[in-house]
């Protein structure tokens, strides 16, 4: 507030010092006790120099122990590919309709917009046996289309991706079509690549969202097969899969699965932090 | 808004030729096409399947959907089991909106008035390093719930390094996530009141004493679990909005002579209400759902006390194999966000009123 007070300059860089140290030392923890041994993790939890340093952890995630009671590197693999899969389909869906729900006059546009705002605050653990009895139903349960199919649309993309097409000026899209361009050429060649910064967005969004999911793989599988790292650390957590309290390749997990999201959230912060901003507005 | 802002643009173009609009109700259906079939059939077909079986009680052999003796329909008594028949059903259901009472009790205003505190501080114009604290604030919000909660097991284990450092100042912490005390019962305790006889009263199956538990020790950890991954997101929303506000209206109060606590107090604060709101309406929504750090932790351990009706309504359906139960929950929890949502809006209009 008072810019010429040195005293409140000095107190606020130390509350937020303070809180850094809160929101980051865990991490910090996490990384340390992932290349501690279990009685070393149990014996020094606040230490952050582990020593001797003990690879073990790292080795069983990689496969190179004999213990594959914890099959993290298949579990990677049913990540990336549901990951992949979800982004993809979430990228080109998502704006295909919200470009139709902002550009395109037909009859029923007005209807299917209230209806993605309404689909969009449902609650999520509404939605759980939902989405169980449906995946039964249709005979998917507990395969990959049960664990891709119903997450490649969502309700909160569209609504993105509709609020930004509404901030573009149509003139060049009209020149294109007078220019004898279908409607379809004139949304893949010339709207999508001034769509840019929302697809960027909307790809960042959709990557942490379907990366970290966890309930919706928990109703839709059930086979270990299945496991992505998400639901699998959630298991090996709760104390279902090894013995022990096994702290070092929980944490080292817990690291993998963070790692994608925090490169990408580090490769495109501002766009992630406007992504933050713009999922506020549906509330 | 988007129909006010769309109408008068939509009369001009009408009038400027159907040439460019040719072909718009095909490709407007041909484009929203596969998101009407994804989210029909994945979402809205299901609610509805799931409407039927919360009035049956199906036990999950068989198709939920031909009655029999598999799935009897039974009408509303799933739903007025947990409400009005005495038993272990209603008692546990009870317990689990008590503490999610509790949750919600110390999460939301926490969470909010942390993220504000910290969003005035980090806005200060002459502060150092702001890019790095808005970072490090942030970075809890983008990691996974699970991850962040198999943390926590670590940090807040009965050897984990939360108890290492408060050891450090000769305290003896508790057996955080094991520990099934309530916060209120031990400050009761403090007074000696322990389960007194005006506190008997049955109230929806449960003594008044056991409604005035409070959070317990174990729920406290998931209460500042909740905090520190949610204030990242909230921060940034509130350092948009103070970026927003008019900077003549602050100078106006400065010349005045308006002291930084009154600018505060007077000025920035209201001018904050609609992102408070937002922040605030966004936390009520968002705890009354907790569910991946209870299904971690180990499903409502220690003795039901981190129990959340999120959870209970998965546990009694795959755990306990009563889907009409567990469906049937589902709906409350529903109704009760759309409620609480609705009442927010009607009290912040009257104030503004």
């Amino acid at each position: 507030m008072d810019r010429s007070r040195p005293l409140t300059r000095t107190v606020f860089h130390v509350v937020l010092v303070i809180f850094a140290i809160i929101y980051l030392y865990p991490f910090v923890i996490q990384v340390a006790t992932s290349f501690k041994s279990d009685p070393q993790a149990n014996a020094n939890p606040l230490s952050i120099i582990p020593n001797p340093v003990e690879l073990n952890a790292w080795k069983r995630i990689f496969g190179l122990t004999p213990d594959s009671s914890v099959p993290i590197l298949h579990w990677a693999f049913n990540s990336a590919l549901v990951t992949v899969l979800v982004t993809a389909g979430r990228v080109f869906f998502d704006s295909l309709a919200g470009y139709a729900l902002s550009r395109l006059r037909f009859r029923g546009r007005g209807f299917l917009f209230t209806a993605v705002l309404a689909v969009m605050s449902v609650p999520g653990v509404a939605l759980l046996i939902p989405k169980f009895l449906v995946t039964k139903y249709f005979g998917i349960y507990n395969t990959y289309y049960a664990m891709v199919l119903p997450l490649i649309v969502d309700a909160a993309g569209v609504f993105i991706m509709k609020q930004f097409f509404d901030t573009v000026p149509v003139t060049i899209e009209e020149a294109a079509r007078l220019d004898g361009a279908s409607i379809f050429q004139t949304f893949w060649h010339v709207v999508l690549p001034m769509a840019r910064p929302a697809l960027i967005t909307l790809t960042i969004l959709s990557f942490q969202g379907s990366w970290n999911e966890f309930s919706h793989f928990l109703v839709t599988t059930q086979s270990p097969q299945y496991q992505t790292l998400i639901t699998g650390l959630a298991s090996l957590s709760r104390g279902t899969l090894g013995s022990g309290t096994q702290y070092p390749l929980k944490m080292a997990t817990a690291l993998l699965t963070t790692i994608p999201v925090a490169i990408l959230f580090f490769v495109f912060q501002r766009h992630l932090v406007r992504g933050a901003n713009e999922g506020a507005v549906k509330g | 808004m988007a129909s006010t802002t769309t109408a008068p643009r939509r009369r001009v173009r009408a009038a400027s030729g159907g040439g460019v609009n040719a072909g718009h109700t095909l490709a407007g259906w041909l484009f929203t096409a596969p998101m009407i079939v994804i989210l029909g059939l994945f979402l809205v077909f299901p609610i509805l399947m799931a409407l039927y079986v919360s009035f049956t009680s199906w036990n999950g052999n068989g198709s939920p959907f031909q009655g029999g003796a598999n799935a009897p329909l039974v009408g509303l008594r799933n739903y007025t089991d947990l409400f009005t028949r005495d038993g272990l059903m209603r008692q546990t259901f009870m317990q689990s909106i008590g503490n999610t009472f509790y949750y919600v009790l110390f999460v939301v205003p926490l969470q909010t008035i942390t993220a504000l505190g910290l969003a005035l501080i980090v806005n200060n114009k002459f502060l150092k390093g702001k890019g790095f604290f808005r970072t490090a604030f942030y970075f809890p919000s983008v990691t996974s719930s699970i991850a962040i909660t198999t943390v926590f097991l670590f940090l807040f284990g009965n050897s984990g390094a939360v108890n290492a450092f408060l050891g450090l100042f000769g305290i003896h912490g508790p057996a955080w996530f094991s520990d099934p005390r309530g916060l209120f019962h031990l400050a009761f305790g403090a007074f000696g009141i322990d389960n007194p006889g005006w506190a008997q009263a049955d109230v929806l199956g449960r003594s008044l004493w056991e409604w005035l538990s409070g959070p317990s020790v174990a729920m406290m950890v998931l209460i500042f679990l909740a905090i520190w991954t949610t204030t990242g997101t909230f921060i940034l929303m509130f350092l948009a909005a103070l970026q927003d506000l008019p900077e003549d209206v602050e100078e106006a109060a400065a010349l005045d002579g308006a002291t930084s606590w009154q600018k505060l107090r007077f000025v920035t604060i209201p001018q904050l209400r609609p992102s408070i709101f937002l922040v605030t309406t966004l936390g009520l929504i968002g705890t009354w759902q907790v569910f991946d750090q209870v299904y971690v932790t180990g499903g409502g351990q220690p003795g039901g006390t981190t129990l959340t009706p999120a959870y209970l309504s998965y546990g009694q359906s795959f755990e306990e194999f009563e889907y009409g139960q567990g469906t049937a929950i589902a709906f409350i929890i529903f109704l009760i966000i759309v409620a609480l949502t609705w009442l927010q809006r009607r009290f912040l209009a009257e104030r503004e009123g």
